[in-house]
């Protein structure tokens, strides 16, 4: 069975080419069963796969399968060639199940448009991507996956082409992540002209022989890694692409810019630890990013008036607590709030979606209100994708992972006291964010009448996800709680548990997730007196959203893009402003000053006999002349 | 006598295709393409078996082929085939059938002389692959331009003479200097040896005094690097390229461009090694520079011809920086990058052509929203943007990512700055995207989309694409000895440059040595 893993990434591929040959061809029921059904056997087999990979454990930690050698010449070899661990059967298991289920999604609610086959071929080809991006064994192979889902992103954010601003969102996003790929890809030059290698586990154990910690080397090429992941998952200073990405049909938000595109980076730096590990600046440069990026997008997400642009944000700034554990070490706890962010983002974006389609694709929040009523199933699904993001204690799976991260960078022998104030002041603004759009969205008075619940198709992924945004955090508990350690014991088999500091014990534990806890319901208690309907600030009308400087500067995520416009993107178009080229300018001269020598010259040519005599007699006494002397 | 088949098959039928006019109107076509299948069979042929023999280099071919012609200067017709070879002549013939089919409806004027000219460039290319006697090569190096100038000076579009001339002028300008510098190799060697010879193999063992062979090795480098269009001898490139009828331009970046590309490889720098390693780090910042030169150029335009024209400037720097790195893997991608550029552009400049057929203009400010009315057209365009744009999967990519690899052991700083290349790359790649096909629709022109032909065509080149750029071994494992052998002297002594040919009895079987002097 398991050596059937080269079918997850085939299959999905499989259904991208038959889409792309034949889509035009079929019906659009065809076409459905095509787009989800690759995706949905690729679950399948994912679950066969897994489940005797699980009957391997703990004797056989990894699978490894080459279908062909890629490139072998002159030392570089390198195979497509797929690699299984406890980490990335997370990562496929994610991708696919969550993948199938916005597949699925999709299929109702891009039920009216005309690009329908060209949509799921798209999708169909960035789950291939995606799959080749957590499977690859060596770094080769990962920036295929990772250069391919970054295509299929700029395709989906410009699928509706006949608008010119998603194709410059499109393109922004592009060329941005494309920054960091450069980034990237100059490490693996690095990296091979060093080690000889770019087989992932070859490479980092010759890392680990060759290289001290702290070697300037190891830091170099964690750096260049390090841009390539924070242009990947928008993290600071490369995250202006993601707000802007949110010009995509809302599937593709879920999918991409939430669950999972967007979460790479962190697996490449989960993936890549042993050589992180060799570098602890650039791990602390990790933790710091990942709190401001944390920090910005959170009190960007306050503000925006766009549902989804509140969404994107918060991506943003949950990535940002990811980023912030893997900068303390804690790498099985990144990977667990990936798991759970990922089940409740998709939720929070398909029930965004489904509030978006029953509002004839209205997307500002102060058009909406008083849903609940109208859209039970919505209203259910979102409260719990809201109550997960903002770690509603015991009962959602967000403030599981949360708390670990907290707890993380607590404890960490890496990490820093204020760090954790930091994190602690964004679990207070996730809630009050979150909060701030159920309130808008689903309380108060109806603004624009909304047209319905949404159908089978779109309800079965929203409640399958919402089961799964309240229970997957009862994978792992803390000591003080239940204390089960599923989740991580399962990722001990690929990646290394954190030491914790000295003195750690329960009633400190206890004493942080108090505080974790209070600030979070802090948020949505200070979100209910602001924004709910009916509480004085809101009957003032007041909101964030208006007027005033610092809320300007909020909304456009603390002016990064005007920063970017004046220092990169202007002087960029008045350089590409002409046409023309200096250079062949230079070779317009040689034909101008042959054109002058020549009519310079004909001017000698007059005719007169008399002259041509005169000038014949000159010459050749100035050529005698010349021989004499 | 395989060899000669090769080159005399479209060049003797170039006079049958011009007469092929009063027959029918299609007749000069379909005598093109049986031509160049037929020579693309017989390359397959050859590359088939090349497999079995991994030995080649210099002076020890896979197939060779030695008459005398003008013994008492030393000139013979002699060609020999090797890996590498006989991969840029598999890309020519099947350039030439894509320039073919690109022209089938544009060009509709004296079409028998329009494919006459292009059989008789095509052959003067493969000659020129083939030749491995100077003075044969000069001959054939000479051949492909007179026809090439014809296509563009008759066939091209508004500033057609202009950019012919301009064309003319710096090609011949860098063959006058190569044929300089042959010429004065052969008198080296009368003066070394005491008889004049034009032979790779005999100039191979010629040492060269130090400050000789920095003029001669300049010579080479010029006339070659001329054609392949790289700052700051390039200006005659986006003119002609855009000017040129559709057929004419793919040829020019899908071949000619190759055939200086060819010239660096087999005689720059093997013939002088020791003053090659010393310059080679110039040459690779003229590469590094051309990529970056090129793709911010290719940015400015809004002729989307010229963008391409620009792009291929871009690409080849790639090459330059590859060929002159020293390592062999570095030189791998070099070639890989000959090859993947080849398919490209031949396929950009196919659907450039296209749309100017469709729209009469090539500005892309005048388009825009095409993706709705042409879907084929833009499918295929979205592919060949990202094969240009560099994206893994595709050969490009192998092509770009190899050098790159292999270069950086050797200058890291070069590197990296040609590394930039690729965000700009993206930028003017996804820029032609979104002018063309994407965004609002101009005005309605009811346009068709691809015919077929066209369409499968450029089908095929995708799937070429993609093949190469998921199993590359293809083209490597071919051309790998004779990488190999290229390295080798630079690493190794600068007097030992030539492999003595004891494995010509390996090759007997193809070996058609008809006379010894």
């Amino acid at each position: 069975m398991i050596s059937l893993l080269w079918l997850i990434p085939a299959l999905p591929l499989a259904g991208f080419l038959v889409l792309a040959l034949f889509g035009g061809r079929f019906t659009r029921q065809q076409v459905a069963w095509v787009g989800c059904g690759s995706v949905g056997t690729a679950a399948f087999t994912t679950a066969l796969v897994g489940w005797e990979f699980f009957q391997g454990f703990p004797d056989h930690e990894s699978y490894h399968q080459t279908l062909w050698n890629w490139i072998d010449t002159s030392g570089l070899t390198v195979g497509v060639s797929w690699y299984l661990d406890a980490l990335s059967l997370l990562m496929v298991a994610v991708i696919t199940g969550i993948g199938f289920l916005i597949h699925l999604y999709s299929a109702e609610y891009m039920a009216g448009d005309e690009g329908y086959a060209r949509f799921f071929a798209y999708m169909n080809l960035f789950v291939a991507a995606m799959l080749t991006l957590v499977l690859a064994d060596n770094l080769l192979l990962l920036y295929l996956g990772w250069e391919g889902v970054g295509l299929c992103s700029y395709l989906l954010i410009g699928f509706w082409y006949r608008e010119p601003e998603y194709g410059t969102a499109a393109q922004k996003a592009f060329i941005v992540t494309r920054i960091g790929d450069t980034a990237f890809a100059i490490g693996l030059f690095i990296l091979f002209t060093q080690l000889k290698s770019l087989s992932i586990q070859q490479v980092q154990s010759l890392a680990t022989e060759a290289w001290p910690v702290g070697s300037n080397l190891a830091t170099i090429v964690a750096v260049l890694f390090l841009i390539g992941a924070v242009g990947k998952s928008a993290q600071l200073p490369l995250q202006v692409w993601l707000p802007d990405a949110m010009a995509g049909p809302t599937p593709v938000s879920a999918l991409i810019h939430a669950a999972t595109m967007v979460t790479a980076g962190v697996y490449l730096i989960a993936r890549m630890h042993h050589l992180f590990a060799l570098a602890p600046l650039v791990q602390e440069v990790i933790a710091v990013i990942g709190l401001a990026t944390l920090l910005l997008a959170a009190t960007s997400a306050l503000v925006q008036q766009d549902i989804k642009r509140v969404l994107a944000y918060s991506t943003m700034s949950q990535i940002g607590y990811m980023f912030l554990a893997l900068g303390v070490g804690a790498w099985s706890a990144a990977l667990f709030h990936f798991l759970t962010h990922s089940c409740f983002k998709a939720l929070l974006f398909l029930a965004a979606g489904s509030v978006i389609k029953s509002l004839h694709h209205e997307q500002n929040i102060f058009w909406m209100g008083g849903l609940r009523r109208h859209l039970p199933w919505t209203f259910w699904t979102f409260l719990i994708g809201a109550a997960a993001m903002s770690g509603i204690p015991l009962i959602t799976s967000g403030f599981y992972s949360k708390d670990w991260i907290l707890w993380s960078v607590w404890s960490s022998p890496l990490s820093h006291r204020w760090i954790w104030y930091g994190a602690l002041l964004g679990a207070m603004l996730t809630g009050l964010y979150s909060f701030r759009l159920i309130f808008r969205v689903f309380f108060g008075e109806v603004r624009t009448q909304p047209t319905g619940e949404p159908g089978l198709a779109m309800r079965v992924p929203l409640v399958v996800l919402a089961f799964l945004a309240l229970t997957v955090g009862f994978l792992e508990m803390p000591h003080t709680l239940g204390n089960v350690t599923l989740f991580s014991q399962y990722l001990s088999h690929a990646l290394p548990t954190m030491e914790l500091l000295p003195g750690m014990d329960e009633s400190s534990e206890t004493r942080e997730q108090l505080a974790v806890t209070v600030s979070a319901l802090l948020g949505i208690g200070l979100a209910a007196i602001l924004f709910l309907p009916g509480s004085n600030f809101s009957r003032r009308g007041a909101d964030l959203s208006t007027g005033r400087p610092l809320v300007t500067l909020l909304q456009s995520g603390w002016g990064f893009d005007r920063l970017y416009d004046r220092a990169c993107v202007r002087p960029w178009f008045l350089l590409t402003r002409n046409p023309g080229e200096l250079l062949d300018r230079g070779y317009e001269w040689l034909t101008v000053g042959a054109e002058s020598c020549h009519r310079w010259m004909s001017h000698t040519q007059t005719g007169h006999v008399r002259w041509y005599a005169a000038t014949v007699v000159v010459g050749t006494l100035v050529l005698l002349g010349l021989f004499a002397m | 006598m395989i060899l000669w088949l090769l080159i005399l098959i479209p060049i003797l039928a170039a006079p049958l295709a011009w007469m092929g006019q009063q027959w029918s109107r299609n007749a000069p076509r379909w005598i093109a393409i049986g031509t160049l299948s037929v020579d693309c069979l017989l390359t397959l042929l050859l590359l088939s078996q090349d497999h079995s023999v991994q030995t080649s280099g210099h002076g020890s071919w896979l197939v060779e082929s030695h008459s005398s012609w003008i013994p008492r200067w030393g000139i013979s017709l002699h060609l020999g085939l090797d890996g590498l070879s006989v991969i840029l002549i598999l890309l020519t013939a099947f350039i030439g059938l894509i320039a073919i089919v690109a022209s089938w409806t544009e060009i509709q004027s004296r079409v028998g002389f329009f494919h006459c000219n292009v059989l008789l460039a095509l052959g003067g290319v493969i000659g020129v692959f083939l030749a491995i006697d100077l003075f044969l090569f000069f001959f054939f190096w000479e051949l492909m331009l007179v026809p090439m100038y014809l296509l563009i000076a008759i066939w091209g579009h508004a500033h057609r003479r202009s950019a012919s001339f301009k064309f003319f002028l710096f090609t011949q300008a860098g063959s006058l200097l190569l044929l300089v510098a042959i010429i004065a190799l052969a008198l080296l060697h009368q003066h070394t040896t005491g008889r004049p010879s034009f032979d790779y193999a005999d100039l191979m063992e010629l040492t060269v005094t130090h400050g000789m062979a920095w003029w001669l090795m300049l010579a080479f480098l010029i006339g070659f690097v001329v054609k392949l269009g790289a700052p700051p001898f390039h200006s005659w490139l986006p003119d002609t390229y855009t000017e040129a009828p559709t057929g004419a331009s793919i040829i020019l970046a899908g071949i000619l461009a190759k055939t200086g590309a060819y010239g660096l490889l087999r005689f720059t720098i093997p013939l002088f090694p020791g003053v090659m390693s010393e310059f080679a780090p110039i040459v690779m910042g003229f590469g590094a520079v051309g990529i970056l030169y090129g793709a911010v150029l290719a940015c400015c335009q809004t002729d989307i011809k010229r963008l391409v024209a620009y792009s291929s400037i871009s690409h080849m720097g790639f090459f330059l920086l590859g060929a002159f790195a020293g390592t062999e893997l570095a030189l791998q991608g070099a070639v890989m990058q000959l090859v993947a550029h080849g398919l490209s552009i031949g396929a950009l400049f196919m659907m450039a052509g296209a749309l100017q057929e469709r729209f009469q203009t090539r500005d892309m400010r005048q388009m825009g929203g095409l993706w709705g009315m042409t879907p084929r057209l833009a499918t295929m365009a979205l592919f060949f943007a990202c094969a240009s744009l560099g994206l893994p999967g595709l050969a490009n990519f192998i092509g770009e990512f190899l050098v790159l690899f292999g270069s950086y052991s050797a200058q890291p700083v070069l590197t990296i700055l040609a590394s930039l290349g690729m965000v700009m790359a993206a930028i003017y790649s996804l820029g032609m995207m979104q002018r063309t096909f994407f965004g609002q629709q101009r005005e309605i022109r009811i346009a068709s989309d691809l015919s077929n032909a066209a369409f499968g065509t450029l089908l095929l080149i995708a799937v070429l694409q993609i093949w190469l750029g998921l199993y590359p071994k293809t083209v490597l494992i071919t051309t790998k000895p004779v990488m190999n052998m290229l390295v080798q002297p630079v690493v190794a002594s600068p007097n030992l440059t030539h492999q003595p040919s004891e494995s010509v009895s390996f090759s007997t079987i193809f070996t058609s040595q008809v006379s010894a002097p």
